[in-house]
């Protein structure tokens, strides 16, 4: 925990961000039931209420959340692509996704007032980690479904900084208009940021040629080992948040100046911290999956959404004014996805690309590691002799083809090495699919 | 539901497009009044334009006229590069909002700026290109353009929140996804480039995915010159209207011009974009109806102002009114180019680049040969390199981490793929002068 | 027809494994007669020819390696210079592609086998047997090697 700012605080919405405990309670409390009597059309939660005998009008204070059902991943897929969906059709204007474990993404969908709550809710942590309306920002985060972009650029245009909107890759690129547009803050996932670190010391150019004096890093763990180093090789101070697709995207919760954990922004989700075995509450300070109720989510509202995040939850006051709840970092999952180079993953979906070609064993292994500052995902595959070939061309194209499989369902770039018969380990009970080298908690 | 705001040919008129029904006399009295605005704000804060001026003895106020502007110097790509990066802002740093860029001849790219105000009018002009498109609120857009750096995809974007529609941000790529998209989502519109568009039919024949059978109807194409036979190909074999839009970042991005419900050349948004038509020899006005290069002039950017741009687009001006009853010019679909920029899949690339890359991963340029071709409709690009004794090995697997690597460094210095071949010294054609760097088999 | 039997395995990168397979076959007394190895990054692909293939095959295939058997051309040259100059002379006017190719010599009648893998074996037959080149089949290829 810190005892100093390291950066000057301030509140986008000091109103908001500072509401009395009572306020907050009671503003929950009405947004709670609101969302309820919107919810109660949704067939998903209809039935449910229906079945659990669970009437809305009981749904008094915040602490009731708990009488509501939980929605998981599972959910969103058996109603794809829009069983969630809370209003009608030409009130969406935005549909984003996520990967899925069947190749099928899930997707969530935005009125026109979600994306100004959302883009409130981006602009809110960014200020909290010192972006001000004279910066510019470059987003080295991917566009497109992802979440990931879109809200951090909306929340910048609503604080009224320049964006430069770069997309994830291209290093050198990165570089060059880092170098010469000058921008203040970066903006992408913190492996990248790693590697951005790394190229920008290898091109000698953290001499103090460049202005980069913040940066927010989310989409994926990451650990106060990663935050040093970054620090050590760039003279910008890292900012952390927190959120996902399902619940609104990124926003959920940020750093503010004294980097103690991120604030959950409680005027819009309640958040409960849960035993994955029992859900039952743990006590503040103890790891638990935490779940989250959107409150003022028009198009997608979920009911306390499980989000296999562990994470831990501190109550006690911060000294930036900000009366809300902090959550850790995330430290782990309840399930077995992996997130890579900010992309969700799960081991069914590598099997899946798998079974679509035809002679590749039913045993693989998924190594994920981080050579340098990004992640590496390879997949070993036992050759067989249905799919061997004498001539190396056919040996590269099956490499090939299984890496091309990979991609189309999980959006990964994953090496294939191609291995002997049986030299992949056996297991009695639950197979070891992943090895997962990095260190990520 | 949807097909109740869209009959083809006699859409009803969207209140955006109102511009583009000014009566001549008025467009051309708004156009005056903006040139003289972005000339004065040019020769005050852009050095570059006030002394090409200076040196024809040019003050602002020689603008009297639209036909003044003959007079006035040319902007071209290369001085976006000497005066990389911010030469050619007319705006201080802090009323920019959004900087975007795309290719240069050589590793640094063009920068260009956006206040908000110039957000708006770009926002406003792509509201104009979907609307003439007969795109309406209450449609399911799925936006494949690439969002990022490049204008196409953030540009559309803006202008179909504008509009009022569903934007799908799916950007390019995954073909696979874009059709299971259209199926389960029920997309009524798609942005993209035309090529990739003919690609994705052909993922949805393999997919058993009938286009016709969606509620998809009509494509807005753009970021690469097509033909009227691509059209004709699309339209048979999707059951959409295919539609054409221009635009490049110099100028604003997508946004400059686009076809309305006729489809015969594209209506330029004038009252925001003048053009000409000069001889690319002679630089000379050319008569409306005459075949030349066209230039631009931004009558109402900010941030950047860009006067007498020229564009390297080979086209020319349909002076004769059109069937939708715009009273904005039409310009004939850009065939040609007088440079040597390749667009391959929507990216502007030039052959300098993929030398600079060369040079960078084998320290002297060696013998190359780019091969663009057309497989399953998606542009490939294929560059031939021959391997010189310093760079070769025994071994297989150096030889394949060598063109690995030229692989990684074209991908991340063009931002496309390209497929290396290595080849043996001496096997690419060597010409007299000038070499033969590109093979066009498209 | 007149092709041999090469026998090909796949050989991941790592250390031991080739001197596993050539214990695989010294054990059951094989004779390996050449072999070939293509590399890459991460696996190779090694190609041999052996007189008794299907007993070679059998062997390694149940200490679990994967192995395929396939017709390749041999063609005997004289073994001195432009002998396989003449044999690829042939093959490119019918634009045949040589996908690999590996030798051996047999000493005692100076002369050199050449073994071709091409992108038409069936083609490539014709060709070389139309232009009067001998080919080698199977059982030439036993009664050779007796005689060595």
């Amino acid at each position: 925990m810190n005892a100093e700012p390291v950066t000057e605080n301030r509140l986008f919405n000091p109103e908001a961000e500072t509401l009395a405990p009572d306020a907050l309670r009671a503003l929950q409390a009405e947004r709670l039931r609101a969302v309820v009597a919107r919810v109660a059309q949704v067939p998903f939660y209809r039935e449910i209420f229906a079945r659990e005998k669970i009437d809305p009008a009981d749904i008094r204070t915040s602490d009731d959340v708990r009488r509501l059902p939980f929605t998981t991943k599972a959910d969103l897929r058996e109603n794809y692509p829009l069983g969630f969906l809370a209003v009608p059709r030409d009130r969406v204007v935005r549909y984003h996704g996520s990967s899925g474990t069947t190749g099928k993404p899930t997707f969530v969908a935005y009125t026109r007032n979600d994306v100004q709550v959302w883009s409130e809710l981006c602009a809110r942590f960014l200020v909290a980690g010192g972006l001000q309306p004279h910066h510019t920002c470059q987003i080295a985060f991917g566009y497109g479904l992802f979440t990931g972009g879109f809200g951090l650029h909306y929340g910048i245009e609503r604080v009224g900084a320049a964006i430069i909107p770069a997309a994830g890759g291209q290093t050198q690129r990165q570089l060059m208009l880092m170098q010469d547009l000058k921008p203040e803050v970066l903006i992408c996932t913190p492996s990248y940021a790693l590697h951005l670190a790394e190229a920008i010391r290898e091109a000698g150019l953290n001499d103090g040629r460049l202005a980069l004096r913040y940066a927010h890093f989310g989409g994926e763990p990451w650990t106060e080992d990663m935050r040093a180093a970054i620090e050590k090789d760039l003279p910008i101070l890292c900012f952390n948040n927190y959120g996902l697709s399902e619940v609104i995207g990124p926003g959920v919760s940020g750093e503010c100046a004294w980097r103690n954990g991120m604030h959950i922004q409680e005027d819009h989700f309640i958040v409960e911290c849960l035993d994955p075995a029992t859900l039952e509450p743990v006590a503040d300070g103890e790891p638990g999956e935490l779940v989250f109720t959107a409150l003022t989510k028009e198009a997608f509202p979920l009911l306390r959404y499980r989000t296999r995040d562990m994470a831990r939850l501190y109550r006690e006051p911060c000294p930036c004014g900000r009366t809300t709840v902090r959550m850790s970092r995330v430290t782990g999952r309840s399930d077995d996805m992996l997130v890579i180079r900010g992309v969700n993953v799960y081991p069914s979906q590598i099997e899946e690309a798998l079974l679509r070609v035809d002679g590749v064993a039913p045993h693989y292994l998924i190594e994920v590691s981080r050579p340098g500052a990004l992640d590496r995902v390879s997949v070993s595959v036992e050759m067989r002799p249905e799919t061997f070939s004498d001539r190396m061309i056919g040996m590269q194209q099956l490499r090939q083809r299984i890496a091309h499989e990979i991609h189309a369902i999980t959006g990964l770039h994953a090496e294939v090495n191609l291995v002997g018969p049986k030299t992949l380990e056996r297991f009695a009970g639950k197979a070891v699919r992943v090895k997962d080298h990095r260190a990520l908690s | 539901m949807m097909d109740e705001h869209w009959s083809d040919g006699d859409a009803p008129l969207h209140p955006a497009s109102a511009p583009d029904f000014l009566p001549a006399d008025q467009r051309r009295a708004l156009q005056l009044h903006r040139l003289r605005s972005v000339v004065k704000r040019a020769y005050e804060h852009v050095d570059l334009f006030r002394a090409r001026m200076k040196e024809r003895g040019l003050e602002p106020d020689a603008v009297r006229t639209l036909d003044d502007l003959r007079h006035v110097p040319f902007t071209v790509k290369t001085d976006l590069r000497d005066t990389y990066p911010f030469g050619l802002f007319a705006s201080p740093l802090s009323d920019i909002v959004r900087l975007h860029a795309s290719s240069g001849t050589t590793g640094k790219p063009i920068v260009v700026a956006y206040t908000r105000r110039d957000m708006s009018v770009w926002t406003g002009v792509m509201a104009r290109t979907f609307a003439a498109c007969g795109v309406r609120a209450g449609d399911i857009v799925q936006n494949a353009y690439g969002y990022g750096l490049f204008t196409g995809g953030l540009g559309a974007h803006y202008g179909l929140e504008a509009i009022g529609a569903t934007v799908i941000p799916i950007s390019g790529g995954n073909s696979e996804r874009q059709i299971m998209l259209m199926k389960d989502f029920g997309s009524t519109v798609i942005c993209s480039t035309p090529s990739y568009f003919l690609h994705l039919i052909e993922q949805a024949a393999e997919m058993g995915v009938t286009l016709a059978d969606l509620p998809l109807r009509a494509g807005i194409f753009g970021a690469e010159p097509w033909t009227e036979e691509m059209r004709q190909r699309i339209e048979a074999n999707s059951g959409i209207r295919a539609y054409d839009i221009y635009g490049l970042s110099e100028i604003i991005g997508p946004g400059v011009a686009s076809e309305c419900s006729a489809q015969c050349g594209l209506h330029v948004f004038e009252d925001h974009f003048l053009p000409e038509i000069v001889d690319p020899e002679t630089l000379e006005p050319l008569p409306d109806g005459e075949t030349g290069e066209l230039v631009l002039t931004t009558l109402s950017k900010e941030a950047m102002p860009m006067i007498r741009y020229r564009t390297r687009d080979i086209t020319r001006l349909m002076p004769e009114p059109c069937a939708c009853g715009r009273t904005i010019r039409r310009m004939v679909r850009v065939a040609a180019r007088s440079d040597d920029m390749m667009i391959i899949r929507g990216v502007n690339v030039f052959p300098s680049q993929i030398e600079e890359a060369l040079l960078r991963v084998e320290g002297t340029l060696p013998h190359y040969q780019i091969v663009l071709t057309r497989e399953h409709d998606l542009d490939q690009m294929e560059v031939q390199v021959e391997v010189t004794p310093d760079v070769f090995s025994d071994q297989v697997k150096t030889m394949q981490n060598l063109r690995k690597k030229i692989e990684h460094t074209l991908a991340s210095a063009l931002g496309i793929r390209a497929k290396v071949s290595l080849v043996e010294p001496l096997s690419l054609q060597r010409s007299q002068g000038k070499a033969k760097r590109v093979l066009d088999k498209r | 027809m007149a092709t041999i039997k090469q026998l090909s395995l796949f050989l991941e990168n790592k250390p031991g494994h080739l001197k596993a397979i050539c214990g695989v076959l010294q054990e059951a007394e094989i004779n390996i007669v050449t072999l070939s190895i293509a590399d890459t990054e991460q696996f190779g692909i090694l190609r041999m020819i052996i007189p008794d293939w299907e007993q070679a095959r059998r062997v390694l295939e149940d200490k679990g390696f994967v192995v395929h058997a396939n017709d390749v051309v041999a063609v005997e040259v004289d073994d001195k210079p432009g002998g396989m100059a003449q044999i690829l002379n042939l093959l490119d006017q019918d634009q045949l592609n040589v996908e690999y190719a590996y030798a051996f010599t047999f000493r005692r009648r100076n002369s050199a086998v050449l073994i071709f893998r091409f992108n038409d074996t069936d083609e490539a037959v014709r060709t070389l047997t139309a232009a009067g080149r001998p080919l080698l089949a199977q059982a030439d290829l036993l009664q050779a090697l007796e005689r060595e």
